[in-house]
C-alpha cells in the first residue's frame, strides 16, 4: 500500500458538489450525474470534485488492513466481568467463566456470543497505564500517549486519515455515540477531528439543503466570492487553514450532502434480522453502522459505550453493559466476514482502564490501570491469541502492582501493533506546531499478536 | 390549536405594529442607572492606565504594531456576546448609536451589565467551572436552581468573595439554599450523604485558585508540574498537599435537613502506606492566611477568599479575561502558576479586583475600556499569529454553541428577545436553543478549548431546522421576511439584514453585488432570504472578532 506523508482528508478535498444539490426530499446523486452538474457548472471548485470522482478507482483488495473500528467502552470495564474473569478467588466476585471456542480459552459469562468467536479474536491480559482518571487515561488509551500541557496528540483514526489518503465524499474519521472525548486530530490539525454523529436509527440529520439547487448554488457563490473574502482582509495569511477552518469544514459538507454514500449510515436500510443481531440498542445500531461505513471507504470508526463506571454495584452494572456489548461485537466479527471485509479491518475494543480486583465496600470496583484487557480482531491479528495474564491471587501490593501482571503491556504497545499491521510507519517523526518532532507511537509491536 | 394560532396571529399583528414604528424611528430604550460615577472613580482609570501601559510596553519591547481600534458596532457586538451570549438586537443598535460617540461604549456595558440576560448568561459559564454540566445525584443537587441563585447573586452585583465563601462554607438545603449545590453536586450513592472531599479539593484548587493540584490526589509530584511552597522557597507539590485540602471537607455531609458540619476526620491511605492515616486540614500555601476560628469550612473559605491570596485573585481575573476575550491572560485558564511569572495586565487586574471589593462589574468595566479589548482584529499591515498571542490584535474565537444559537435566534428577530420579550418568543427561544446546541455540539466544562469550526456544524447551520424556520418566509415572526416587506428600498433592507446578523453595514463592494443580485430577482422577498442565509453561514457569524 502507498503511504502518503501529508495525505490528506476527504474532507479536505478542495471542490465541492454544489449544482449537484437534489429538490427537497431526496438529495442523493449518482456519480455520473455529479459529473456532469460539476463539468456544467464551469466554476473552478465547483468542478475539481467531479475531477477527483473521476480519477478514483474502485476499492481494489489489499494484502494489508485499511480500516480500523474502535468499539470504545467508556468509564473503564471490569476485566473480570469481561475478558479476564477469575472465578472463586477472592477477587473473582459472582462472576462465572465459560468455555469459548478456543480450548482452554475461557472469557466471563455475560459474554456467551463473543466467546463464539474467540477463535478470531486476540485478547491482551495485561495491559497497563499510568492513569487512572477518566479523562486522562481516556486521552492515553485513544492516542497512545500520556496528556502533555503542550500539546494535544492525535487519535489512532486521526492518524490512520493523515498518513493515508482515500477519496470518498463522506467524512473519513467518524465518532459514533462519542462525548466530549471523542476522538481528535490533536497536532495534526482540527480538520483531522472525527465526524460526530448519534444514534444511526435514521438518516443523517441535516443533509438536505434548504432551497433548490440552483439557488443553493447561488448562495454558495455570494458566500465565498463577497463575504468570506470582505472577512479575510488583513487577517491572518492562511485564516481558513490555520484557524477558522470554516471554509474547509462547508466544503466537506457541500460534498457531503450530496454523496451517494450517506446512506453508509443509515441502518435502516439493513434487513431486521441483522438489526436484531447486532441488538435493539444505541450502541449495537452504531457497530452495525460502523460495518456499513468501512464498506464505503471510511478509515476509522469509532462507536461509544458509556456506563462502565461500577464504583458501586459492580457485578449487576457490568452485567447490564455486557448484555449491550455481546450481541453487537460477535455479530460485528461475523459480518465483517460475511461482507470479506474482516482482513481489512482491524477492530479493537476496550476502555481506558480496568477495575480493581478488590471488591469495595459498595460492592463495587474502582479504577485500575495495573492490568486490564483490551481485545482486538480482524486483519493481520492472531485469532486466539492470548498476551499476558493478571494473577488469579493477587498481592495487590501498591508499591509494585506489576508484579500480579505477566508481560504487561503500555496502551501505547497497542497502537504500535496496530499500525504496525496497517503499514503505517508509526516511528517517524511529525512536526507538531510547538517545533518538537514527535515520534506516531513511542510503543513496541506485540510480535505474537500479529498473523 | 386554534388558540395558539389566535395568539400567532395577535402576537405577529403587534409585531408588525412594532416594525413599521421599528423601522422608521429610533425606539426608546431605558437609560440604565447612573453609570458615569463609576468610569470617574480614581482607582477605575488608575488601573486602567496602567493596564494600557503594560500592553503597550509588551508590544513594544516585542516590536508589535497593534491594530488600530475597532469601530463601536464590533466592540458592542463582542460584549454582547461576551456578557449576554447573543448579538446585539437591530433595536439595541439603534439605541446604541442615537449616544453621543464619547460615551457610547460605557453607556452599552452599563445598560448589558444590568440586562438580566447578563446574570442569567455568566451565571451559566461560572457554573460549568464549579459544578460541571452533570446533571449530578438525584434530589438532593439541584443544578438550575444553583444556575438561578447564581444569577440572582450577580444581578446583585454581590461582591465576587462572598459568593465563593458561601459555596465553599454553606449550610441548609439545596432548595432554600441553592449555594450548597456545590457540595451536594459531589455526594456519591454509597456515601451515606457525605460529600466527597476529593471532587471539592479539585474544584476548589481548580475554579477559585485557579490551580491543577489535583494530579497530586495519587502521587507526589515529580515532573515539577505544581510548584508550592512560598516565593523564597518554592518546593514541588506532593500527595499530601492535596489531601490536607481535601481535609476541610471532611465535616460536611447531608440529611433531609440539608447541609450541616459534623466532626469527621479525613482518614487516607497514602501511596505508599501501609494503612490509612488521619489527615490534618492543611493549606497548600500560604499558612499565615489561615485563621483557626469556625468550622473547617469557614477557615477554608475565609482563607482562599483572603485579601492577600493571590491566586483567588488572579483565579477570577483570568476567568473574567477568558469570558470577555475568548481566550485567557493565563492558559490552560485553571494553571496559573503560583510564584509567577505572569503576562501584562494579570496582577494590575488582580490588585485592583481585590481594592474594588471583588466587584465583577468594575472587572468588567475595566477589561471593557483598556486597549486591548478595544483593538481590531485586522489590520492594514501583515497580520500573523504573533500578534494574536500577544493581545496586539483582537484574538478571533469561536462562538459557543449557546452564543451560536443565541445570536441565530437574535438575528431572526428585529426587537430584543430579553426578559421583555413577549412570553411565546422566550419560549420558543429556549426549545429551539437546547436542541441546536446539543447538535452543534456542547463543549461541556472545556470553555476556552482553541477549536476550528466542525462539519457537523456546517450542516446544522446550513440546512438545519433552526436556520430554515428562521429565514423562510414569514412576515409575522422572521425579520427576513419582515425587512423585505418594510424596507422602503433594496439598499436599505441589505443594511438592515447586515446590522441584523453581522452587527455592522456592508462594504462597497458587499452592497453593489446584493444590489445587483436584488435586481435579478422578481420579488425582494426570496431575496433578503437568501441574503439572511448567506450571512448566517459565514465565518464571520461564526466567529467573535
Amino acid at each position: 500500500m502507498q503511504i502518503h506523508r501529508s495525505g490528506s482528508c476527504s474532507y479536505d478535498l478542495s471542490g465541492f458538489s454544489t449544482a449537484a444539490v437534489g429538490r427537497g426530499s431526496a438529495a442523493h446523486f449518482h456519480r455520473r450525474s455529479l459529473l456532469t452538474a460539476g463539468a456544467a457548472a464551469g466554476v473552478g471548485w465547483l468542478t475539481s470534485l467531479g475531477e477527483a470522482l473521476a480519477r478514483a478507482e474502485p476499492q481494489r483488495p489489499t494484502a494489508r488492513p485499511r480500516s480500523v473500528i474502535v468499539l470504545w467502552l467508556q468509564g473503564g470495564p471490569s476485566q473480570l466481568e469481561t475478558f479476564d474473569p477469575h472465578p472463586g478467588g477472592k477477587i473473582g466476585g459472582d462472576t462465572q467463566a465459560i468455555a469459548t471456542s478456543v480450548p482452554g480459552l475461557q472469557i466471563a459469562s455475560g459474554l456467551a456470543q463473543t466467546a463464539e468467536q474467540m477463535h478470531s479474536i486476540a485478547l491482551v491480559r495485561s495491559v497497563i497505564s499510568k492513569e487512572g482518571d477518566h479523562e486522562r487515561a481516556t486521552y492515553n488509551a485513544k492516542t497512545g500517549h500520556r496528556p502533555d500541557p503542550t500539546l494535544v496528540h492525535p487519535a489512532i483514526g486521526a492518524v490512520l486519515c493523515h498518513q493515508l489518503a482515500d477519496e470518498v465524499e463522506i467524512p473519513r474519521h467518524i465518532s459514533i455515540l462519542g462525548n466530549q472525548w471523542s476522538a481528535r486530530g490533536g497536532y495534526l490539525g482540527d480538520r483531522f477531528d472525527a465526524f460526530r454523529t448519534g444514534d444511526p436509527s435514521g438518516p443523517v440529520p441535516d443533509v438536505i439543503p434548504p432551497v433548490k439547487p440552483e439557488r443553493f448554488e447561488r448562495r454558495l457563490e455570494s458566500l465565498f466570492e463577497v463575504v468570506e473574502t470582505e472577512f479575510a482582509r488583513g487577517r491572518l495569511a492562511n485564516l481558513d487553514e490555520q484557524r477558522t477552518l470554516h471554509r474547509t469544514a462547508m466544503r466537506s459538507a457541500v460534498s457531503m450532502m450530496s454523496s451517494e454514500q450517506l446512506k453508509a449510515f443509515d441502518v435502516g436500510q439493513e434487513p431486521q434480522r441483522l438489526r436484531d443481531e447486532f441488538g435493539d440498542t444505541p450502541f449495537g445500531r452504531g457497530v452495525l453502522a460502523a460495518v456499513r461505513l468501512i464498506e464505503a471507504g471510511v478509515r476509522c470508526v469509532e462507536v461509544t459505550l458509556d456506563g462502565w463506571d461500577s464504583h458501586i454495584n459492580n457485578h449487576a452494572l457490568q452485567t447490564r453493559q455486557t448484555e449491550i456489548l455481546d450481541p453487537a461485537l460477535a455479530a460485528l466479527i461475523r459480518e465483517l466476514k460475511r461482507r470479506e471485509l474482516f482482513d481489512q479491518t482491524i477492530v479493537i475494543c476496550g476502555g481506558e482502564f480496568g477495575r480493581t480486583p478488590r471488591i469495595n465496600p459498595a460492592a463495587g470496583r474502582d479504577h485500575w490501570p495495573h492490568g486490564f484487557s483490551v481485545a482486538l480482531a480482524g486483519g493481520g491479528i492472531r485469532g486466539g491469541a492470548v498476551i499476558g495474564e493478571t494473577a488469579a491471587d493477587p498481592k495487590l501490593d501498591k508499591a509494585t502492582p506489576l508484579d500480579d501482571v505477566r508481560s504487561p503491556h503500555g496502551i501505547e504497545d497497542i497502537h504500535a501493533t496496530v499500525l504496525a499491521a496497517l503499514g503505517v510507519n508509526f516511528k517517524q517523526e511529525l512536526q507538531t506546531p510547538i517545533g518538537r518532532p514527535m515520534a506516531i507511537s513511542h510503543g513496541h509491536v506485540i510480535q505474537e499478536l500479529l498473523s | 390549536m386554534w388558540v395558539r394560532d389566535l395568539l400567532f396571529f395577535g402576537l405577529g399583528l403587534s409585531g408588525l405594529a412594532a416594525l413599521s414604528t421599528g423601522l422608521l424611528s429610533a425606539q426608546r430604550v431605558e437609560p440604565p442607572l447612573e453609570y458615569r460615577a463609576a468610569y470617574q472613580a480614581p482607582a477605575l482609570q488608575r488601573a486602567l492606565a496602567e493596564l494600557n501601559r503594560e500592553f503597550q510596553q509588551q508590544w513594544q519591547e516585542r516590536q508589535l504594531t497593534p491594530a488600530p481600534r475597532a469601530d463601536d458596532l464590533t466592540i458592542a457586538r463582542r460584549l454582547s456576546l461576551a456578557l449576554t451570549g447573543t448579538i446585539p438586537s437591530f433595536e439595541e443598535i439603534r439605541a446604541l448609536e442615537a449616544r453621543p460617540a464619547d460615551e457610547r461604549l460605557h453607556w452599552w456595558v452599563s445598560r448589558l451589565l444590568a440586562d438580566r440576560r447578563y446574570a442569567d448568561y455568566v451565571a451559566e459559564r461560572f457554573a460549568r467551572a464549579f459544578v460541571g454540566t452533570e446533571e449530578g445525584p438525584f434530589l438532593i443537587y439541584r443544578r438550575r436552581r444553583f444556575v438561578s441563585w447564581l444569577s440572582d447573586q450577580l444581578q446583585h452585583n454581590t461582591p465576587y468573595d462572598q459568593i465563593v465563601r458561601q459555596l465553599i462554607s454553606g449550610t441548609g438545603l439545596w432548595t432554600d439554599s441553592p449555594g450548597v449545590n456545590f457540595l451536594t453536586a459531589t455526594v456519591m450513592e454509597d456515601s451515606d450523604g457525605r460529600t466527597d472531599p476529593i471532587r471539592l479539593a479539585a474544584r476548589t484548587s481548580r475554579a477559585f485558585l485557579g490551580m491543577r493540584i489535583d494530579c497530586l490526589q495519587c502521587h507526589d509530584d515529580y515532573l515539577g508540574n505544581v510548584v508550592l511552597g512560598s516565593p523564597d522557597s518554592p518546593r514541588d507539590g506532593l500527595q499530601s498537599d492535596f489531601h490536607q485540602l481535601a481535609a476541610f471537607y471532611s465535616q460536611a455531609n447531608t440529611s433531609l435537613l440539608g447541609v450541616k458540619d459534623d466532626d469527621q476526620l479525613y482518614q487516607y491511605k497514602y501511596l505508599d502506606a501501609e494503612v490509612e492515616e488521619e489527615v490534618p486540614a492543611i493549606v497548600p500555601f500560604g499558612p499565615e492566611l489561615l485563621s483557626a476560628e469556625g468550622t473547617r469550612r469557614q477557615q477554608l473559605a475565609r482563607w482562599v477568599t483572603h485579601p492577600q491570596n493571590k491566586p483567588f485573585a488572579r483565579a477570577s481575573v483570568n476567568r473574567i479575561w477568558a469570558l470577555m476575550l475568548g481566550r485567557p491572560l493565563v492558559e490552560p485558564i485553571d494553571d496559573i502558576p503560583l510564584h509567577g511569572e505572569y503576562p501584562p495586565g494579570l496582577e494590575t487586574l488582580a490588585d485592583g479586583f481585590v481594592d474594588s471589593g471583588y466587584d465583577l462589574q468594575w472587572l468588567i468595566r475595566v477589561i471593557a475600556a483598556s486597549d486591548v479589548f478595544q483593538r481590531d482584529s485586522r489590520a492594514a499591515f501583515d497580520v500573523t499569529s504573533e500578534h494574536e498571542r500577544h493581545w496586539a490584535i483582537f484574538p478571533l474565537s469561536r462562538l459557543r454553541p449557546e452564543q451560536a444559537a443565541g445570536s441565530l435566534i437574535q438575528a431572526s428577530s428585529l426587537k430584543t428577545i430579553d426578559s421583555g420579550a413577549h412570553i411565546i418568543k422566550q419560549v420558543g427561544r429556549f426549545a429551539q436553543q437546547y436542541e441546536f446546541i446539543v447538535r452543534y455540539g456542547d463543549l461541556g466544562e472545556d470553555e476556552f478549548d482553541d477549536r476550528g469550526g466542525t462539519v457537523a456544524q456546517r450542516l446544522l447551520m446550513m440546512n438545519g431546522e433552526l436556520t430554515r424556520k428562521r429565514t423562510d418566509h414569514n412576515p409575522l415572526i422572521n425579520a427576513a421576511s419582515r425587512i423585505a416587506l418594510l424596507s422602503p428600498s433594496d439598499e436599505k433592507a441589505i443594511e438592515t439584514a447586515y446590522l441584523c446578523v453581522l452587527t455592522r453595514r456592508p462594504t462597497d463592494t458587499e452592497r453593489s453585488h446584493f444590489l445587483e443580485a436584488f435586481k435579478q430577482q422578481a420579488a425582494r422577498t426570496p431575496s433578503v432570504e437568501d441574503l439572511y442565509w448567506i450571512l448566517l453561514n459565514s465565518t464571520e457569524f461564526s466567529w467573535n472578532h
